[in-house]
């Protein structure tokens, strides 16, 4: 490319030389301004370049980093050892395990072996050689990640068993099918991520016709008045203002005027309703408005009411641009921790919830109590928690661009 | 859509009904919630209880929700890393929250230590925090200026002339808030030199209410969660101290030794009878107005003061608390057992 700016400088210049021996200095002046014309032009072609290139460096690091930190936490490591069910092992956990490996397993599987033999009482007496989970101590040393905080003495039992092939590595479903822990090799995203779902039908439920109806009338039915014109504004200017204050909002109203549980689904959806409420408003009246009038009136001529004209014509055109702009504001409201704290969801809560009214959690807020702990293990779980938050977000947002682009009409 | 609306009218009803509650909730200060989420994850491991959810909120906040009142939509124990306050008590007893039972469970301290080779040193708290703020007042004590202390003898003529060096804890960490707590804001709240700032525009000197800002000259290191990395510094650079967790230095007193604050050193026996002054007792108190309406609030309670989580080889302890003096552990369970109900009379006792 530069070649050719050169050689239609050069052009310039031979030009500049012919016109030279009779013009005057008027002409020459005007060479010059297109020579600093098409120096600005290329000029102003590199800026944007640059700050493409730096845009998707910082993406590209983005994702490396997360992605490399991440990876780890999908192995967990497990560790072979002689399980003895003994009569003793019911009343105290520790027992069933030589003293030597007692720290090696996971605490969290030691712990659940009397609720397991009270399960199985025709386990009691015998004794197995069993994989099981390691602690997390373990687990980041056999990683080889600095500050593991393994002691020295429980390093040679590790390197003793790893000669002789008692330590393996295996995918860590723990990750997807258990809730929040205090031991990070028993921490998973499954407690969160119902939460979520549970959290975001909620925000749904209440927004989208909340917000489809609002534009509606807006569009629609309302008169262009003073009173409309105030709420347009208004309705603008929710939409830009920070998330936290909706979580105020949301105490104030929902959990200290209605009694809404605090930390509970239907708390955390209420409020997150309203701070998406704006957004589907405003979009949705955009996609009304890029209904054609024309189409309108060919209802109305044919002796349709309001109602069936919007119900009938304009909101079906219009669906795949309020849904584009639902999908959006519901993938922001799945993103967002900062109302959720005040609404008390950042908590520690390891189950799942079985109705709106239980006290829950969600992913950001999960990935946030994990990136607070100190220990070396949930460093890498925040990295992966991080990476299953993006993949919905993105499959979300990829979800609307497709329905926009299937929406893309010409009238 | 109607159904819809109609649905969503009918659960915001429904959830004003809620009477009798399955989980217990637990809200309170962040220094307790590693111990008392492990607790409660203990008890829904082990039990057919379901696990108890904690918040964080601050011994403050913590405090400001229990004391709301009987409802079971307030929270049923909370937790505070100082003693509940005799106004948080009088606001407890107006709200009808009239019975309640103190525990604690445990210590929170940390340790100013340095090279087992290098010479001991005394300190006082003061002397701490001239070190390490961001501002500090000048001679005069008129004004504050930024810290320009980098030798000890600059701070007081009776230390040495060593170079100032701190490894510290890194701002995320409960160390790092112990020694913010204990050491800056526990001595500039008691300093006029901030506090009329404060006093002088409220809402922009905010920060001189309780100052806790660590200055950023390169004098305190802050040193990430690994305090492996911290010894082998101190190993190095023997004129260097490091702000550790207690329970830490007792683990690597091979290594590195403690300096002696005030004139105590560190010890089981000076954090529990208060003579060392990095320290503070852990507290959680019972709504007892809940428990016939919560199930597995006694077993929550009695699994957090058992010896297997804070007794001296206790599972909390592996994670850093320092255990009661075992009669005072016998005390509590004691308290507990009989659900002592706390007066105002026990406020003014010092413990």
């Amino acid at each position: 490319m530069n070649n050719r700016v050169d050689m239609d400088n050069q052009t310039d210049m031979n030009q500049l030389t012919e016109v030279t021996k009779t013009a005057s200095f008027m002409n020459n002046n005007k060479s010059d301004r297109q020579i600093k014309r098409k120096r600005a032009d290329r000029r102003f072609h590199w800026y944007g370049f640059t700050a493409i290139a730096m845009a998707l460096a910082f993406l590209v690091f983005f994702f490396v980093d997360i992605i490399g930190q991440a990876l780890p936490a999908f192995d967990q490591t497990e560790v072979h050892v002689t399980v003895n069910y003994t009569k003793a092992a019911t009343k105290n956990y520790n027992k069933a395990v030589d003293k030597s490996v007692r720290r090696i397993v996971s605490r969290a599987w030691l712990r659940s072996i009397p609720q397991y033999l009270e399960a199985h009482p025709e386990m009691i007496g015998t004794s197995h050689d069993e994989w099981v989970p390691a602690d997390s101590r373990v687990d980041q040393f056999i990683k080889e990640h600095d500050g593991h905080g393994l002691k020295s003495k429980y390093q040679r039992t590790v390197k003793e068993m790893q000669q002789e092939n008692r330590v393996r590595s295996v995918f860590n479903t723990t990750l997807f099918t258990r809730g929040d822990s205090k031991l990070p090799e028993y921490a998973g995203i499954w407690a969160a991520a119902v939460g979520s779902v549970f959290t975001l039908l909620i925000t749904m439920l209440v927004a989208v016709p909340i917000g489809v109806m609002t534009a509606i009338y807006l569009e629609e039915f309302a008169a262009d008045n003073r009173f409309t014109r105030l709420i347009e504004v208004n309705i603008n200017n929710l939409a830009a203002i920070p998330s936290i204050l909706y979580g105020l909002l949301g105490l104030a109203i929902f959990i200290s005027f209605f009694g809404v549980p605090r930390s509970s689904a239907l708390a955390g959806g209420l409020t997150l309703a309203l701070m998406t409420l704006p957004v589907i408003i405003i979009t949705t009246r955009a996609s009304l408005r890029a209904v054609p009038e024309s189409i309108r009136e060919a209802a109305y001529g044919l002796g349709a009411s309001n109602l069936q004209t919007t119900w009938h014509h304009v909101l079906p055109l219009a669906m795949p641009g309020i849904l584009t702009g639902s999908i959006i504001g519901l993938a922001q409201a799945m993103g967002e921790t900062a109302p959720l704290i005040i609404v008390g969801m950042m908590a520690y809560i390891p189950d799942a919830p079985t109705s709106i009214l239980d006290a829950t959690t969600v992913l950001p807020a999960q990935v946030y109590t994990w990136s607070t702990e100190s220990l070396r293990g949930y460093s890498e779980r925040t990295a992966a928690g991080i990476l299953v938050l993006l993949t919905v977000l993105l499959s979300l947002n990829a979800l609307a661009v497709k329905l926009r682009n299937r929406a893309q009409q010409t009238w | 859509m109607k159904k819809i609306i109609l649905a969503t009218a009918t659960l915001l009803i429904a959830a004003h009904a809620v009477e009798a509650r399955e989980q217990i909730k637990i809200v309170g200060s962040s220094t307790v919630y590693p111990f008392s989420s492990y607790t409660a994850e203990a008890l829904g491991a082990t039990t057919d209880f379901k696990t108890p959810v904690v918040e964080s909120t601050g011994s403050g906040g913590g405090m400001k929700l229990f004391c709301a009142g009987n409802g079971m939509d307030t929270p049923d124990m909370t937790n505070a890393s100082r003693r509940m306050k005799a106004k948080e008590f009088k606001k407890c007893q107006k709200n009808g929250v009239k019975y309640i039972t103190e525990m604690v469970v445990g210590y929170d301290g940390i340790a100013i230590a340095q090279s087992k080779g290098a010479q001991p040193l005394n300190l006082t708290r003061k002397e701490m925090m001239l070190a390490v703020a961001a501002e500090v007042p000048n001679k005069e004590g008129t004004a504050l200026i930024a810290n320009p202390y980098h030798y000890w003898n600059e701070i007081s003529e009776t230390l040495p002339k060593r170079k100032i060096t701190i490894y510290g804890p890194p701002a995320s960490s409960g160390t790092r808030d112990a020694f913010e707590d204990m050491i800056l804001k526990g001595i500039t709240k008691k300093m006029p030199v901030y506090t009329d700032l404060y006093k002088a525009d409220k809402v922009k000197n905010k920060k001189y209410k309780k100052f806790h800002n660590i200055r950023q000259d390169g004098v305190y290191v802050p040193s990430g969660e690994n305090d492996n990395l911290i010894v082998k510094k101190l190993a190095k650079d023997t004129a260097s101290l490091g702000i550790f967790g207690y329970s830490y230095l007792v683990e690597n007193s091979d290594s590195i030794a403690a300096a002696t604050i005030e004139g105590v050193a560190p010890s089981p026996e000076a954090v529990q009878n208060g003579s060392y002054k990095l320290s503070r007792s852990l507290y959680f108190y019972i709504k007892q107005s809940h428990i016939k309406k919560v199930p597995g609030m006694l077993e929550y309670a009695n699994l957090f003061l058992s010896e297997q989580m804070v007794g001296d080889d206790g599972e909390c302890a592996d994670i850093g608390l320092i255990p009661l003096p075992e009669a005072m552990r016998d005390h509590y369970r004691d308290n507990l057992k009989n659900l002592t109900r706390m007066k105002p009379s026990d406020l003014k006792q010092k413990h």
